[in-house]
């Protein structure tokens, strides 16, 4: 009965995804790619087809890519019906139905969420409004402040030092551009690696000529007589000139057009169990609604069950296959999602990788390298276990630490490496802010808890 | 060692023409430790992977524990004059050397030094197939595959391509040395030898390197006397072993690499054919004989900081490991139907360049030599066919390849 139920699903069943970028599209290909045949929706609020978003931050910004140019490569034909430029603003899970900002709906069989997360606006509005002010997360804030920057400003401001403010900053030196950048911690990067990796990142942008504030926040946004900004005014009472400001305070989930449907949906994300189905706000299962990329919190067996959300590319497109096969499998043909969370970044000459979940770890340490030469590899430990590593210009070496996070490899490690320098022989406390305290919100976020045991084995898929 | 002696296997000349059946016996027990003070044998792919990512795993001879049959060859690198190259240097040697050679190699610093050859790769390819005139028949080692190469490195560091038989001398006993079967057997005379012959080398570079500081030109070598970036500069003797390592890595790989090339597609005529009429398809089919055939075997210099684990084994501090990576190419844990010559194959992944820091510097280089290779001889010879199979071998179980490759053919096409 329910493979007959199953094999229908599969020919001719409906299944709808609502969110039309990096996961949406993987799960869509995924679905053709694995003999869904029956009628496939993707609903997109942006009006383009799927695009990627890691060179708008980085190459756009310099000119180096053409911000209408970074589609994503089709992986193969998804024979989609495609609704772009409209947003689901509402869901009937007993009906099996979504609205949408057209007044239509569309029904499914099967849904999958992949609403992603939207840049965190300047929160008061008119300032917001201001000519020059930015944020930076769509192909068209970025096609706008990169003829911003063209047009030779005087100073950019970035408000929050995150990737993404790093990444503006970074830009911004590059073409010789003044900047300023202010963080509410102590330091850059420090809601992602910490205190200690967020000094080496100060460090690094003010040797590049930034003009970086840490324990300060934005008070007010000035503008002049014709709407433009030109001023920024901070909490410890100095005031830049700048013409153009960017807004870099993290994001914010895609989940209020769930508002009332019943999903476990809130501005953490859409929970989801471990093979990416919904729960309901009762904490059961859904079966046909799954979730996958940024706006999902999956609990990982390797950080013991919490939730995790992860705003990481590889994530996307891990979890928008595995989403996408379960939909159309049953039982035991279901798999876990397990993905190790994995992010980099390019700044000021420097290649930035993480693997794990640097915010998990209380204690670093620095096995290969020196921060002082801002090359290294650093390992971060919870409750005696790595949990993660991060290198500067040092990658090649994170397959090796990947492994020892799978195995729950001891912390601190007690062998040799090589470039292991005389005052790394202990860990020292990995400074992230607490959690209480608001901070632009780092890219891995630990937002739930499930007890369970701890010392189960990662095998990762290998090929 | 014993008669049986899988490690003797590998080295022995018998087993040179297809080495494939030992590898297959050496990963049925994927650590190997036959003897004593003998190397553990590290075959299967993840692991020769996972071992080439590992920090506790150094290149540095100096930590071996017991020198043994290499302490001959060792001194012969201390007191050949010269510093070992940054293949034989763990960080933040390596790292800061192999960074000041690649900013005169490749990208970011010189996008265009590799790519900008294309046209002049296939100017001295056209040439050496325009001298085989109206021969029926070459030895494509003499008459292709060394001779292209070896320009290639020339024109490239800045050596004067006359001076190649004055080199050569040099070179072959340093390659020599590099093979384990030789090492197991070397003498004070051999070792004197090697010793002799880079310190000659280093000495013939040292002549060119001073000109180039006196007076730079558009090569690698003006590059390396004339480095400045981030890292300073590197002093005399770093340049000199630079550029022996460049030198010798630069050509005897990649006469294996064509050579190896050539005969798998004489063994497969219907690849050969589609690459005549697919030219397009050279970069999948390299990508495929770095798997199936690579020019370098095994990595017979690595050694571990600490006790290490693998697969259930505890190989102890100082060990000597060697990493079979042409065993590791073939693994059935990873590769569907791994004795396969394939250039279809969907996930073609391979250790022909090795991985982790020392992934093989010359590696874009070898690709594009390779490719333009590989393309114009399936496109000018006019059915060209194997006149010996398996050709002779060259000794070297590490470098592996045919040492002639006797092929004929109809005529060559314009």
């Amino acid at each position: 009965m329910a493979a007959e139920h199953l094999d229908r699903l599969r020919r001719e069943g409906r299944i709808t995804i609502v969110g039309a970028s990096l996961a949406g599209l993987r799960a869509a290909e995924t679905l053709r790619a694995e003999g869904f045949a029956g009628e496939l929706t993707l609903i997109g609020d942006e009006p383009y087809e799927p695009y990627d978003r890691p060179p708008l931050s980085k190459s756009v910004l310099l000119g180096r890519a053409d911000p209408h140019r970074t589609e994503l490569p089709r992986r193969r034909e998804t024979d989609a019906t495609w609704r772009l430029g409209v947003t689901a603003t509402g869901l009937d899970l007993t009906a099996g139905r979504v609205r949408l900002s057209d007044g239509d709906e569309v029904e499914y069989d099967r849904l999958l969420i992949a609403t992603g997360v939207r840049a965190r606006p300047w929160p008061k509005e008119s300032e917001a409004r201001l000519d020059g002010v930015f944020l930076l997360r769509t192909r068209d804030d970025a096609a706008g402040l990169y003829q911003r920057l063209r047009s030779g400003p005087r100073r950019v401001f970035v408000i929050g030092a995150g990737f993404a403010g790093c990444e503006v900053a970074s830009a911004c030196r590059e073409q010789g551009i003044q900047v300023t950048v202010a963080e509410r911690a102590g330091a850059p990067l420090v809601g992602a690696l910490g205190g200690v990796v967020g000094a080496v990142a100060a460090d690094l942008m003010r040797e590049h000529g930034v003009d970086l504030r840490t324990r300060v926040t934005v008070t007010a946004l000035e503008g002049d007589a014709t709407g433009r900004v030109r001023a920024v005014h901070l909490s410890d009472e100095s005031v830049v000139e700048a013409d153009v400001v960017v807004v870099s305070l993290g994001s914010q989930r895609n989940t209020e057009w769930l508002d009332g449907s019943g999903l476990g949906a809130g501005p953490r994300g859409i929970a989801c169990d471990a093979g990416c189905r919904a729960f309901d706000f009762r904490g059961i299962v859904t079966d046909d609604v799954f979730v996958a990329g940024d706006v999902a919190r999956s609990p990982h067996a390797l950080f013991e069950y919490q939730f995790l959300s992860l705003e990481h590319w590889g994530n996307a497109v891990a979890q928008a296959e595995t989403a996408a096969h379960n939909m159309i499998c049953d039982g035991a043909d279901r798999r876990p999602h397990l993905w190790m969370p994995a992010f980099w970044s390019s700044q000021f000459g420097v290649n930035i990788k993480s693997v794990g979940v640097p915010p998990m770890g209380e204690e670093l340490m620095i096995t290969q390298g020196s921060t002082a030469e801002r090359r290294f590899v650093g390992v971060y430990g919870h409750k005696g276990r790595v949990v993660a590593a991060v290198s500067f210009d040092n990658t090649r070496w994170l397959e090796f630490y990947q492994r020892a996070i799978e195995r729950g490899a001891p912390f601190p490690p007690e062998y040799p490496t090589m470039d292991r320098r005389a005052e790394n022989r202990h860990p020292v406390p990995a400074d992230f802010p607490d959690p209480s305290l608001p901070t632009h919100g780092p890219m891995v976020t630990l937002s739930g808890w499930s007890p369970a045991d701890t010392q189960l084995v990662f095998h990762p898929a290998r090929h | 060692m014993t008669r049986d002696s899988i490690v003797r296997r590998i080295t022995d000349f018998a087993n040179r023409a297809d080495p494939y059946p030992v590898y297959r016996e050496l990963r049925a027990t994927p650590v190997l430790h036959e003897e004593e003070g003998g190397p553990y044998v590290i075959s299967s792919y993840w692991d020769i992977e996972a071992l080439l990512h590992d920090p506790r795993i150094s290149s540095e001879a100096a930590n071996l524990a017991d020198p043994g049959e290499d302490a001959a060859l060792l001194q012969s690198e201390e007191t050949g004059g010269l510093p070992p190259s940054f293949l034989r240097l763990d960080p933040p040697e390596h790292d800061r050397l192999r960074r000041i050679a690649n900013s005169a190699f490749g990208p970011p610093h010189q996008p265009r030094r590799i790519d900008g050859m294309r046209g002049e790769l296939r100017e001295i390819v056209t040439a050496l197939i325009d001298g085989f005139g109206d021969a029926r028949g070459i030895d494509l080692v003499d008459d292709f595959a060394y001779p292209f190469p070896v320009t290639v490195i020339c024109r490239l560091l800045g050596v004067p391509r006359e001076d190649e038989p004055r080199f050569r001398a040099w070179v072959d006993p340093l390659v020599a040395s590099l093979d384990p079967g030789k090492r197991q057997e070397a003498d004070e005379e051999f070792a004197r030898t090697a010793r002799e012959a880079r310190m000659q080398l280093g000495m013939y570079l040292a002549g060119l390197a001073e000109e180039r500081a006196k007076e730079p030109r558009d090569d690698l070598l003006s590059d390396l006397v004339n480095s400045h970036g981030p890292d300073g500069a590197m002093t005399m003797m770093e340049v000199l072993s630079t550029s022996v390592l460049l030198l010798i890595a630069g050509h005897e790989t990649t006469v294996n690499l064509i050579t190896n090339g050539m005969l798998t597609l004489l063994r497969h005529p219907d690849v050969l054919e589609r690459l005549r009429r697919e030219p397009e398809l050279a970069p999948r089919l390299v990508e495929e004989l770095l798997r199936y055939e690579p020019p370098v075997q095994l990595v017979p210099q690595r050694t571990c900081l600490t006790d290490i684990e693998v697969r259930g084994v505890t190989i102890p501090k100082g060990s000597r490991i060697w990493l079979v990576l042409a065993a590791g190419n073939r693994d059935p844990e990873r590769f569907k139907d791994p004795e396969r010559f394939d250039p279809d194959r969907e996930d073609i992944q391979h250790l022909g360049f090795g991985s982790g820091i020392h992934i093989c510097f010359g590696a874009p280089l070898a690709r594009l030599e390779t490719q333009i290779a590989l393309t114009e001889l399936a496109r000018r010879l006019e059915n060209p066919r194997l006149v010996q199979d398996p050709p002779p071998y060259r000794e070297n179980a590490v470098l592996r390849g045919p040492r002639h490759l006797e092929i004929t053919f109809d005529g060559v096409r314009p």
